[in-house]
């Protein structure tokens, strides 16, 4: 991997607990991986699968969901959705060849600015390890055989 | 005045997308009447130097089914291009790359090996492998040389219309054909079919709960389905929710579920989008449940994007963990 290697890590964050998470842990100042930007959502199971697809294709190297705790979500269901799409994303990964450690749901609340730091680190750690991603789908290559 | 000229070609596809045109019956004699076919290598003897000596432009329409898998296919569809007025990828090979674009999911190398070595069928003692160039006395004899990934049709040229199915159903071919002869089209770029998902006009879909639940996801060959229930509400894989309308669901109709082959609509990724489907409605409360209720899921690849690998914002597959 290339030292000079920064990741590109997507989080798409439910507006509830986790983006006020984040919010506090600003608030605090608590610094976290300026790799991972954040984009607030309404709810984790707002977050079509198509959204993670599309980063990935867009050159993101990681993808993260963070939603509120199990039994806390707004939408009542929203993020036990997101956690079943989860597991059939992770499978989908795999058979493209891409490692399923690339996409990562988690529970933050509103008062977890810790936790959402160190999820965030934790998978920007991670994703560093694994190095770039770049899919860069069907360009059409001839086979040397 | 001088008929409107069509052709009509083939590259990695199986010959089905030819047949849906033979299978119009008789009013493709009506439409041999206003047209001259210029190119049908499937039908009938027309040679690459024919269109090559045709000036740019001159065709009215060529109809290309199949995947660019090739450079033979990537040369002929660079030539149609230049010659025709309008281009129709035909069917969803050439839409979305199609069944040949599973082989997105391994590698060209892989597939050669099973070919010409390891297949059951195959008796290759000398271990003869085809080469794109070769000498044989004086003679420089060449072969296509095979891509590494199976590409769609718009991904080599510009694509001016789309009509998916595999293969389209003998009543969109004939309208599209009609319509093309009216001069009826829409804007460049539009996909000949509904913009909205099969569920939408399947005839099963008054017997959908508004919640559906289910507990385990059957095979179709498993059970003995429901004649009139929904396949989704039975826990029978139906791509419906992720699969364009349009083909008057011929498989529901025969108590089949809907395995895809119309593609996503526009804009949509069909496993993604049918991730989304089915992540909304298993009966699972944790990752553990979510797995084992997914264990009869073999191959999401293979159920999801059956017909679109081509078009998958994954791309194709690459080696890592
Ligand atoms: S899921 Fe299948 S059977 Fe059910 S309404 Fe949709 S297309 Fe019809
Ligand atoms: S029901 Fe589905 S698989 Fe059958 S023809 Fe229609 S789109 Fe294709
Ligand atoms: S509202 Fe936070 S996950 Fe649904």
């Amino acid at each position: 991997m290339s030292p000079d290697f920064k990741p590109r890590i997507i989080a798409f964050l439910c507006n509830w607990c986790s983006y006020e998470g984040a919010d506090r842990a600003g608030g605090q100042k608590l610094p976290y991986s300026a790799t991972v930007k954040l984009i607030r959502v309404m709810c984790s199971g707002r977050v079509d699968p198509q959204f993670i697809f599309d980063a990935f294709r867009k050159g993101a190297d990681g993808v993260m969901v963070l939603g509120c705790h199990p039994g806390d979500c707004h939408y009542r269901n929203g993020n036990m959705n997101a956690m079943r799409r989860m597991v059939l994303i992770k499978k989908m990964l795999k058979t493209f060849g891409i490692h399923p450690d690339r996409v990562k749901l988690d529970w933050v609340a509103a008062s977890e600015s810790r936790r959402f730091q160190q999820v965030v680190n934790d998978m920007a750690d991670r994703i560093l390890k694994l190095g770039p991603l770049s899919l860069k789908g069907c360009v059409k290559e001839v086979v040397e055989l | 005045m001088k008929k409107p000229t069509i052709a009509i070609s083939w590259n990695s596809s199986c010959g089905g997308c030819d047949e849906s045109i033979i299978d119009i019956e008789e009013r493709i004699l009506d439409i041999a009447q206003k047209v001259e076919f210029v190119f049908w290598p499937c039908a009938m003897d027309f040679k690459y130097s024919d269109i090559k000596n045709l000036p740019d432009a001159d065709i009215a329409v060529s109809l290309i089914n199949g995947a660019i898998q090739n450079s033979d296919q990537e040369r002929t569809v660079k030539l149609l291009r230049e010659k025709s007025k309008i281009i129709v990828a035909f069917g969803s090979c050439a839409c979305f790359g199609g069944i040949p674009s599973l082989a997105n999911l391994t590698t060209s190398a892989k597939i050669f090996v099973q070919s010409f070595f390891k297949s059951p069928t195959v008796h290759n003692e000398e271990d003869i492998v085809p080469l794109s160039e070769c000498t044989e006395g004086h003679y420089s004899l060449t072969l296509p040389e095979i891509h590494k990934t199976v590409s769609t049709l718009d991904m080599v040229i510009e694509v001016d219309y789309y009509l998916p199915g595999c293969p389209p159903t003998a009543k969109m071919v004939a309208g599209v054909i009609e319509r093309i002869l009216d001069g009826d089209l829409p804007e460049k770029g539009n996909v000949l079919a509904p913009e909205k998902v099969l569920c939408a006009s399947c005839n099963r879909n008054a017997t959908k709960p508004d919640n559906i639940k289910i507990n385990e996801i059957k095979r179709i060959h498993e059970v003995i389905a429901d004649p009139e229930l929904c396949f989704l509400a039975q826990g029978i894989l139906c791509l419906g929710p992720a699969t364009r309308d349009g083909c008057d669901y011929p498989c529901i109709k025969g108590n089949m579920p809907c395995t895809g082959c119309m593609g996503p609509v526009t804009g949509a990724d069909q496993g993604a989008k049918m991730i989304g489907t089915l992540g909304g409605i298993l009966c699972a409360e944790n990752e553990k449940e979510t797995e084992s209720l997914l264990s009869s899921l073999v191959d999401p690849a293979g159920a999801f994007y059956r017909y679109s690998t081509g078009a998958s914002l994954l791309g194709r597959k690459r080696e890592e963990g």
